[in-house]
Order: structure tokens, then sequence, then C-alpha cells
């Protein structure tokens, strides 16, 4: 009794400011609106413009920066300014991380959606919730604790590698994969399994021939978002890479990424100086390359309405 | 291969990638707690952290990881609240709602550490201010808007379209059923998903590293002005948490007890994190069980 | 045409707001310094230094001393790089800015409108994995190790090992010493990069036939071996002398003469307390014991 009282309290009370509350309350969400479409203003142009300084003001060539593979920038009388190396190391353990936590992350989502969905929300659900919540540099941390000299006595090579790095990667985009999958999955109409199983279809065909090809726009949009996800992760891959400005020959090499290029040397670097304008290139690169993952995820949630 | 048999194996693929992944998480559990457990004590959390010498705590950094996702959710939730507002209930279809949507997924998708290097420009550079708390969680708030933004869109386009409805059918105004019908019940929701954000706003580092900086000043904690120096209260002085102090020992630190100091730091991040988790849950659920039951 | 316009107005708003802010902030802090020091009374002020992360626990140790000395002035003590350090004092936003270098070695830093103290000394020599087993590198080789023109310790009389070399980010101020001056300017080839002493110790104790380079404090037990260079040992002594080459100052610049809490706090940073006391206990060497001196260019001359 008393709920409606107080409902029909405050509803007779709204005729009085009746304009202004309205006027009030659009004016502060549209502000808000505005606030977000700014803030992505800014950060594009403020990257932008310092990030093309060293392109502009320190005559560096664009094609040398992304193509060359020497990278020197304290050599005083030619310095060197080749990102290829760190830019083939982000996208190698982008790529190569995608590569292990997709199958993982889908295969969970199915598991979750398709095969047992009682123990998939009492467990999986609460265990990938949590896997999101561990900070990236707790991630780092036991990566250079325990992967790196496992892999050093197990394996070979220093520790520091391609391999520990993509390996880190995996388990942070895991849950991003996999519960975007999950609800991928899971929006799929009942209808298709009805009508497969019917036919006569068993499960494992009815996912393999029905839901999963009807599901790719979105698990491949899954997979996207962690790939972004790798890209810009900065600290965890910084702590277990090893951070060596080659490019790598095998998995087991130490290698870089535009990030970990980007923590290690800012703080040294001065203000304004050539060195530091190219690691603001760096940052740029990876804004340009966010960029590029929503435009292909916007390509793949087209294709979803069709 | 007969058919039943491929079913079979494939479901036991499947049951094997779910135990693969519960079993990444209780390792990682384990191994966290296992170290990090023995090196949490009383003292660890209320000591000063050291530079140099070993058996430093983690005091300041832990109050500085409240403080700062305090002072960013006093941000960022209005602000991600009314934009969830605009999106669910004023955008209309076309080139402004685009455009805005389209900004928000550029921010959610942004690497934290872009956002670092712009906060390094904008709220440390350009204004002057140093490394600073607000800073900090100004940097903080342009990568967790986003979050909030779609949690509170979701919540408030989940809400039965029969209670927006009788309540604009007895004339009452757009705003003031939005602020008396549909956000209360939006509300376990929004805020189940906020605490969500808020634990990962807690363990963020690289958006922090350049611009909360990776330094605390000697702080007095019976220093209750925000406006002094060494007051813990003070949003403008630097501030290391948790998770950068983390980082920060273990690659550019100089104390011996790198391993334990970390192991217990991460430990503690972990467990906040976990109730983080759970009083989302918990209050979630709690409140949802009031207002159904009043209802 | 029209966005460059754009882009150099935005440029020149910038510039202007921040040479409003480094003047609001300059100013703000110059009065409160002028307070109570000329009288000869009570010294009061506040002052933000900022730079080097390897200097910063020093500083942040002497602050704190001289805070309990002079209860009214308040030292903030930042870290985050000398790079950040040198920019930030240059701009104005700082008191005091910390480096590992000569500011005339970073690019972009007005030299001449920064005022440098030097207030340690810290030596540096290559530390290899116990295993190696060599204890004495002649400069030459040492070069060819860390060129990669040598890749196996046996020719340089030590065991049969790979040689893996540890570095330090590009812009790192150890780096650039010891690039300087035990490689005589050769560029490294390339290995593992970590910031942290720490953990470049780490990796060189747990690799074998690694190599790094340290600051002599950090050669507190056997984990790693330090390596003399030409038979001349890393030791202070030898350092103060001028007979061991690879040796760098800690800087703390200010923008013109200091003056006040500044001046006083770089005082207490020269006097007997900190040089004998404070140094020592993290293991730098003090800078007043020095026998030889070095100029921005590394040229060594007798004190």
């Amino acid at each position: 009794m008393e709920k409606v009282s107080s409902a029909k309290d405050r509803l007779l009370k709204s005729g009085q400011d009746w304009l202004g509350g309205e006027f009030r309350g659009k004016a502060l969400v549209i502000l808000c609106a505005v606030i977000m479409i700014s803030a992505t203003i800014a950060i594009t142009i403020f990257l932008g413009t310092k990030g093309l300084q060293s392109f502009i003001k320190d005559g560096i060539s664009l094609i040398e920066f992304i193509t060359s593979k020497t990278w020197n920038p304290t050599d005083k009388a030619n310095p060197k300014y080749g990102t290829l190396p760190f830019i083939f190391g982000s996208f190698a353990v982008t790529f190569l991380s995608a590569l292990v936590a997709a199958p993982l992350g889908i295969g969970g989502a199915i598991f979750m959606t398709e095969i047992s969905s009682s123990w998939g929300r009492k467990i999986l659900q609460p265990v990938i919730e949590l896997l999101v919540g561990i900070p990236s540099v707790v991630y780092g941390f036991i990566g250079l604790s325990v992967l790196v000299p496992f892999i050093r006595e197990n394996i070979g090579g220093l520790g520091f590698s391609l391999l520990s790095g993509t390996i880190v990667l995996s388990i942070m985009i895991l849950p991003t994969v996999t519960s975007i999958a999950t609800d991928a999955m899971g929006s799929l109409p009942g209808a298709l399994r009805e009508g497969s199983f019917a036919l006569g279809a068993t499960r494992w065909q009815t996912i393999k021939k029905v839901l999963i090809p009807a599901a790719m726009p979105s698990l491949l949009t899954a997979i996207v978002l962690g790939m972004a996800r790798a890209f810009g992760e900065a600290l965890a891959v910084q702590m277990v890479i090893g951070n060596v400005k080659n490019l790598p020959s095998s998995l087991l090499d130490a290698s870089a990424t535009l990030t970990t290029i980007i923590t290690l040397n800012m703080g040294h670097t001065t203000y304004g100086s050539v060195e530091n304008n190219t690691l603001w290139s760096m940052g740029l690169i990876l804004l340009v390359m966010s960029f590029a993952f929503i435009l292909l995820i916007r390509y793949l949630s087209a294709r979803r309405k069709l | 291969m007969n058919t039943k048999t491929a079913d079979r194996i494939a479901t036991g693929v499947f049951y094997c990638i779910a135990l693969i992944i519960i079993a990444i998480l209780v390792s990682l559990f384990y191994y966290i707690l296992v170290n990090g457990l023995k090196n949490i004590s009383l003292d660890f959390l209320t000591t000063p952290s050291s530079n140099v010498r070993a058996g430093g705590g983690i005091r300041d950094q832990l109050f500085n990881s409240l403080y700062v996702l305090v002072i960013t959710m006093v941000i960022a939730v209005p602000l991600g609240l009314g934009g969830g507002i605009y999106m669910a209930e004023y955008a209309k279809p076309g080139k402004i709602t685009d455009t805005i949507r389209s900004c928000i997924e550029v921010l959610a998708s942004l690497p934290s550490i872009v956002i670092g290097m712009f906060g390094l420009l904008m709220f440390v550079n350009l204004t002057g201010w140093g490394y600073t708390i607000l800073g900090g969680a100004l940097a903080l708030t342009v990568f967790n808007l986003p979050v909030i933004v779609r949690v509170s869109e979701d919540a408030i386009r989940s809400v039965p379209r029969e209670l927006k409805e009788a309540s604009l059918a007895l004339g009452i105004t757009h705003w003031h059923t939005i602020k008396t019908v549909i956000l209360p019940s939006a509300f376990p929701t929004i805020l189940t998903g906020i605490i969500l954000a808020s634990g990962r706003v807690f363990g963020e580092a690289a958006a922090l590293l350049f611009t909360a900086g990776l330094s605390t000043p000697r702080l007095d904690y019976a220093n209750w002005n925000p406006f002094s120096a060494t007051s813990p209260l003070n949003i403008f002085r630097p501030a290391e948490t948790l998770a950068v102090h983390i980082w920060a020992v273990n690659t550019q630190g100089l104390i011996p007890d790198v391993e334990e100091v970390s192991s217990g730091a991460a430990a503690v991040l972990v467990l906040s994190v976990l109730i983080f988790n759970l009083l989302a849950r918990w209050i979630g659920s709690l409140i949802h069980r009031k207002i159904t039951a009043t209802k | 045409m029209k966005s460059l316009k754009k882009i150099s107005l935005l440029m020149t708003i910038v510039a202007l707001m921040l040479f409003a802010a480094a003047c609001a902030g300059g100013a703000k802090k110059d009065t409160t310094k002028d307070t109570g020091d000329k009288a000869g009374k009570e010294l009061s002020g506040s002052l933000v230094v900022s730079g080097s992360s390897a200097m910063q626990p020093l500083v942040a140790a002497a602050a704190e001393e001289f805070m309990a000395n002079n209860p009214k002035v308040d030292i903030q003590v930042n870290a985050g790089g000398s790079g950040t350090g040198l920019s930030q004092v240059a701009e104005g936003s700082v008191q005091i800015g910390n480096s590992d270098v000569f500011a005339e070695e970073k690019q972009g830093i007005p030299a001449d409108q920064l005022v440098d103290h030097k207030v340690a000394v810290v030596g540096i020599t290559a530390a290899v994995n116990p295993g190696v087993g060599i204890k004495d590198i002649s400069k030459e080789n040492l070069i060819k190790v860390f060129t990669g023109k040598i890749t196996n310790w046996k020719d340089v009389g030590g065991k049969d090992q790979k040689i893996v070399l540890v570095n330090r980010p590009d812009a790192s101020g150890t780096r650039a010493v010891f690039n300087k001056f035990a490689l005589d300017g050769a560029t490294p080839a390339e290995g593992i990069t970590e910031d942290s002493s720490n953990t470049v110790k780490k990796i060189v104790n747990e690799t074998a036939g690694a190599v790094g380079y340290l600051a002599f404090s950090y050669f507190t037990d056997d984990k790693v071996t330090p390596l003399s260079i030409d038979g001349v040992e890393p030791t202070d002594e030898n350092v103060q002398s001028g007979k061991f080459p690879v040796w760098a100052y800690e800087h703390s610049y200010t923008k013109g003469e200091p003056s006040g809490a500044t001046k006083a706090f770089l005082d207490y940073l020269m006097s007997a307390d900190v040089q004998n006391k404070l140094l020592k206990e993290q293991g730098y060497l003090p800078v007043t014991k020095m026998k030889v001196e070095r100029d921005a260019k590394g040229n060594q001359t007798n004190k």
C-alpha cells in the first residue's frame, strides 16, 4: 500500500515542474552524450597531432617508420626509426593468442549454451567473470614468475619469448571471447536447433552444420574484440616478452611490441624530443589499429543482419 | 566412424574445453592465493612501502587504489548514467545516434595505454597539474564511461514497456517517468554492472602509469584537509596504485623482496576483485528480491 | 591548408595554456618560498622534485630527513624517469629535476637555462652469470661481447657457453653511460631489454651465459659476478681515483640558480650527513670524495 501511495505522490508532484524538469533532464543527458563525443574527438586530435609530429616536424619518413627493421634512436650521428619489428611483434602476439583463445572460448560458449546449460551457468559463467576481473598486471606477474622459468627449463630459450607473451595474452582475452560468443550462441533462434534435430541430426552435426555457420559473424566479432584487447595490452606483455628490438625468428625468441616499447621508454625521453615523438607515433598506430578493429566489427555485424 | 561416435567425441571435447577453462582459473587463483596469503598480514597492509629496503607494505597503494576508484566513480557514474538514459530514451535513430554509438565503441576498445598517453598530454602536461589522482581518475573515466553507458542503456531497455507506457499515459513527462519509474526498476542491473566495472578500474595500471604517477608523497592519515599536500584526500597529489605498484616493483624496483611484495599485492588485488564480484551478485539478488516481493 | 591552420591554432592554444600554467605554478611556489628564509629564521615553502626513478629512493629518503629538521618545508619526490624530470624542470612545473645523464645529452632540453647540481656518483660494470667463469675482461673483448662479434664465452677465456645479452631501454641513462664509457660509444647488439636493475640481476643470475650491466650496489652477494675491465677492479676507490672508467653522476637540475627551500635542500644533499651516510646506504659514491671530474662531453680531468 505504501509503495502505491508514494508513487501516486510522486506522480502528482510531477505536474509542478512540468517543463522545467523535462528540459533540465534532457539537457543533462544530452550533455553526457556531448562529453562522450568530445572525449573521442579530443583523443583522436591530440594523439593525431602529437603522433604526426615525428613525420611533419622531425622529417622521419612514414614509409621508413613502418617498414624499416632497425630501431636505434639514440645513435646521435645516424638515428634509425624503424618500427617494423614492434609492429610485427604486436600482430604476432595478437594473432597467435587469438588462435589459442578462439577455439577455447567458442568451445566454452558452446558448452554453456548447447551441452550443459545448468553446469555452464552455475560454474563456467562465474569462472569467466572472475577471469575478466583479474588485473592484467597480475597476469604479467604470474607469467614472469611461473611461465618464463617454466619455458626456459622445459622448452628452451630464455623464457622471455613470443610464446610467453602469447600464452599470457590468450588467457587474458579468453573471457572476452567466451562471453561474447556465449551471447551469440544463446541468441540463435531455438527453431534452428529443433529443425535440425527433427531432421535426425545429432547434436554435433547440429552444432557444426547449423549453429556455428548461423552464428559465424558474431563469433568472428568475439574473436576480433579479443584481438583488439590483445593488441593494446601493455604491461602484462612487457613483463614476459623480453623486449628485444629484432624481428623474432621463432616462437622462443624474445620480441617486443609497440606497447612495450612505449612503456619502457616514455619516462626516459624528454618531452618534445624526436625519440619521444616517435613513441607518440607508435601510440597513434595503436589508435589507428583500434579504429581498424572497430571497422572490422562493424563490417561483421552488418553481415549478421542480412 | 558413424555419426553417433562423432557426436560423443565432440561432446567429450567440449567437456574438455570447459574443464580447461575452469582449470586455468583454479590454478591461477591457487597460485595467487597460496603465494600471496602467506605474505599478507596486518603489518603488510598497514606499513608504507619502501623504495629500497625489504619489508615494505602496501598501505598507501591500497588506499590510493580505493581512492582513485571512488573519485573515478563519482565522475563516471553520473555521466555514464546520463549517457545511458540518452541512448535508451532520447536518441532517435539517425546520424547523431550513430556517431555517439561509434564514439562509445571507440572509447570502449581503446587500449588503456593509449588512454594513458592521452591523459599524460591532457591532464598532466596541458593542465600543468603534473601527476595527480584527479588526472588518473579522469583518464579512468574515459575508459570506464562506455562500460557504464552500455550497462545502463541495456538495463533501461530491459525495463518492461508497459511500465513506461502506463506512466506516460497518465500524462507524466518523459523525464519524470525516467526518474520515478524507469530508473528505480533498472537500478539493480545498473548497480551490478557498476560494481563489476569497479573491479576493472581497481586493477587498471597502464592508464594510470602516465597520469597518476609512480610515487606517493608522505601521507598523514590524521590530516583530513583535502587541500593539504600531505593529506591522503588531496586529489592533486601523485598516487601509485596497487596495480601500478606490482608493475613498478617488478620492472623498475630496487627492493630485494620483489617476489614477496608483489605476490602479496597481487593476492590483495585479486581478493578485492573477488569481493567486488560477490558483492555485485549479492546486492543484485538482494534488490531483485526486494523489488519483486513488494510488487 | 585549412586543417594545417587549425592544427597550428590548436598548437598555439596548447602552448599558451602550458605557458600560463607554468607561470601560475611558478609564481605560486615562489611566493611561498620567499617567506621566512630571508629573515634567517625558520625555513618554509614547498617544492616538487621529479625525475630519475633510480634516484627517487635516495632523494625521497633525504627529503624525509630534511622535512624532519624543517617541519615547515614540504618536499614531494616523484619518479617518472630522467627525461620526464628534465622536461618538467625546464618547463618550470617542478623545482628540481633529477637525471642520470647530463641535460646536454638529452635532445629538446634548454641545457643552458638549467643549473647542474651533481649530488652523487654511481659506478657501473658488466655483470655475468657466475657459471661463465671469468672475472676479468679486456675492454676490447667487452666491446666485442656486447656488439655481438663474440658469441661464445670460450673465446674470452670462459666456459663453452653462448653469450646472452641483457640490455636496458634505448633512452635509459644507465645504458647511455655504459655504452659511452665501457663500449667506447659502440652500439650494443640486440638482447633482452629490461628497465630494472633488479630484473637484470635476476635474469643474469638465472640464465646461463648471461651478461648485463649493473650499478656497484647490486653486487652484494654471489648471484652475479662483476667483471673487472682491463684488470681494474670495479671498486669505489678505483672510481674515485679515476682508474675505473664506467661511472656517472646523478644530477639534480634546477632552472636558474636555486633559492629558498630549494637551495637549502640541495645544500643538504651535499652535506656530510647525506654524502657520507645516506649515499653509502643506497650504494652511491659521495661526489665530494671524487678525485676526478667529468664534463658533459665525457672528458675526464683531475680535480
